[in-house]
């Protein structure tokens, strides 16, 4: 069964896996959505623009993750920018879909007495249709995150650099030693779990008039 | 405080790209003039282009042809922004920003115009005020917390926040139910009664143009002007049979929304204040043929209709179970309205209250009949000496 003395004897290990598997998941997610929010708002009011830009965000989103970072390997080596970039191709697909979602649910009514009251559009877009976007787009954040803490785990592949919780799992596969296995699995569904529980808070926070107006089938899934 | 300005429509036509050059356009060389400190109601049937007028003079929409003055400036020569902050908006889905509060809501245009935060909140409790919502209840809620004639209600005190010489309202009460309809048409008229905006108002419901309106524009399909007047002169005169059929064969019956409540004769009504003296209120209730007196507050304000005989002969007078105070009635009631609520109620009486919400007096449904009666003689009358 377990192994308390080996568990006992790697807890420091334990404390800075953690943090680099947050750090490395927090990168990805930060990037991802930044790089979204502009993509969003430049395709927003240009249809066929918007179709490419989703449909692409779609196919990246179907490549297996492990040939995605071997096939980075060659070209930036056994870096951060390998670790990170197929973490944030993930997120785009998360990411555009609910941030464009919230801002197609903008009631067209709101809009036009933006308009009427005389909100320039870059205002508009800030201070009406971004904000009320905002259960949608936290939705999207939730998502992105537990999705991409689950991914850091295969960026172990990249070495003990990388991988942050995954690469106990690495190496309990590598010796069949299921203490280590589980002393890495375990702790990256908790962390998934906080996050999103912290997210959660987050949202309730931002959205006060919004308690119960994300719509039915856009809520984040469980964690994947 | 800004003073009302003119509108005036001079040639404007609007044609939607893909409607052809044979095709009538949504509006057709629309000319006319609100007067300063004026209601002009826009009226017609569904797609008429009314609603295609009135985006016009806030430039929504940009015309194909002609031009919109307000006072004497071409609105398509005005800062777009700059112009529609000076021009409040009100639509039937009121377009409410559900992630802030009433307060923030109604002092959306001076923020937008740069006020203090001080000023704006407090001008933001003036016009709570102004449009009777109890800024210390309502200003830190969201609209969502609101029932549908509060957030019209609040729709108005946002237009009118940073005082605007005019006020465009496209269908502003046509979402909500007849009887808070009519509440809020009142308080709108009271509210013109302070502040003499201009303001066009559209609506496809003939009652409320002429309740509404000291000018009424009568639209046909296609986007032409029908005919242009008073309510008293659309309903007497018809321009031609599109209005006459528009205005209804009950012309006679429409007339009587020419006249208020507030212009009529009141009946006395015996009152019984909550908590004074029974047999006292007994005894005056027995003085009237009427068989009910009704059980008003402290401050004379109604609260329910009892019978005579349930008067206790001694004691206080309480407001228990009796019949429910209603229909009430404003000043600025039409005859017209107070006859329609009067056939649905049970009661044949209509209690008339003053701005205080105080009862003045009783119309029935006997006193609305000599009226029809009298004026349909002096129309007998009138049609015999032309
Ligand atoms: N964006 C648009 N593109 C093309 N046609 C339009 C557009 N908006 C309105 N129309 C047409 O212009 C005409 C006038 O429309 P408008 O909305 O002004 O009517 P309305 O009088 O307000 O009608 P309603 O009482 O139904 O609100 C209609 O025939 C309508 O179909
Ligand atoms: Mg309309």
């Amino acid at each position: 069964m377990i192994d308390w003395a080996w568990v006992g004897d790697h807890l420091d290990d334990l404390a800075w896996r953690i943090l680099q598997h947050f750090t490395l998941a927090a990168i990805a997610v930060g990037l991802g959505f930044a790089v979204s929010l502009a993509l969003s708002i430049w395709v927003l009011r240009r249809p066929r623009l918007r179709a490419a830009v989703v449909t692409a965000s779609g196919v990246l989103y179907t490549i297996p993750s492990l040939a995605l970072f071997a096939a980075l390997v060659p070209v930036t080596g056994l870096s951060l920018v390998t670790a990170e970039v197929p973490l944030v191709l993930y997120t785009l697909l998360i990411f555009m879909r609910n941030i464009l979602a919230g801002l197609d649910a903008v009631p067209p009514d709101v809009l036009e007495a933006a308009d009427a009251m005389g909100y320039s559009s870059g205002t508009r877009l800030a201070l009406v249709e971004l904000p009320l976007a905002l259960p949608l787009v936290i939705g999207g954040i939730r998502l992105a995150s537990v999705s991409t803490i689950g991914l850091v785990t295969v960026s172990g592949i990249l070495g003990d650099r990388f991988g942050g919780l995954g690469f106990f799992i690495f190496e309990g596969y590598r010796h069949t030693f299921m203490t280590e296995i589980l002393f890495g699995a375990l702790p990256s569904i908790a962390l998934a779990i906080a996050v999103d529980v912290a997210l959660v808070a987050v949202q309730r926070r931002l959205t006060p008039w919004a308690a119960q107006q994300v719509p039915e089938g856009m809520r984040p899934a469980a964690a994947s | 405080m800004s003073s009302a300005e003119r509108v005036v429509f001079e040639h404007v036509t609007k044609r939607y790209p893909g409607t052809g050059a044979g095709n009538p356009g949504a509006v057709e060389d629309l000319s006319l003039e609100v007067p300063a400190g004026k209601v002009c109601v826009l009226v017609g049937p569904s797609g008429c282009g009314k609603t295609t007028s009135l985006k016009m003079v806030n430039r929504l929409i940009e015309p194909t042809s002609g031009r919109i003055l307000i006072g004497d400036t071409d609105v398509g020569r005005r800062d777009v922004i700059e112009l529609r902050r000076r021009i409040g908006y009100v639509i039937q889905q009121v377009g409410l920003f559900p992630h802030q509060t009433v307060g923030e809501n109604v002092a959306t245009v001076p923020r937008l115009l740069g006020w203090d935060v001080g000023r704006q909140r407090a001008r933001a409790d003036e016009l709570l005020d102004l449009v009777g919502l109890d800024p210390a209840s309502y200003a830190a809620r969201y609209p969502s917390a609101l029932s549908g004639g509060e957030r019209q209600r609040v729709g108005v005190a946002r237009a009118l926040a940073a005082d605007p010489p005019v006020l465009l309202m496209d269908e502003p009460f046509g979402a909500v139910d007849p009887i808070v309809r009519e509440r809020l048409q009142n308080e709108l008229l009271k509210l013109q009664e302070r502040l003499a905006k201009t303001i066009l108002f559209v609506t496809h419901d003939i009652d409320e143009a002429i309740k509404m309106g000291d000018l009424v524009a009568v639209m046909q399909l296609g986007g032409h002007l029908a005919q242009y007047a008073t309510p008293d002169e659309i309903l007497a005169r018809p321009a031609n049979d599109f209005v006459g059929r528009f205005v209804g064969a009950d012309r006679g019956l429409k007339r009587l929304a020419l006249v208020r409540v507030g212009s009529v004769d009141l009946q006395p009504v015996t009152t019984a204040m909550v908590g004074g003296d029974a047999a006292e209120a007994r005894r005056r209730a027995a003085e009237d043929d009427f068989p009910y007196v009704l059980v008003v507050d402290e401050r004379n304000r109604p609260l329910e209709w009892c019978r005579d005989d349930a008067i206790p002969a001694e004691g206080t007078v309480a407001a228990t179970n009796g019949l429910p105070a209603a229909p009430i009635f404003d000043r600025h009631t039409t005859l017209k309205d107070a006859l329609s609520m009067l056939l649905a109620s049970d009661v044949q009486a209509g209690i008339v209250v003053d701005d205080a919400r105080a009862v003045r007096g009783l119309v029935t449904a006997d006193m609305i009949g000599d009226r029809i009666r009298a004026s349909a003689e002096t129309a007998a009358v009138s049609s015999g000496a032309t």
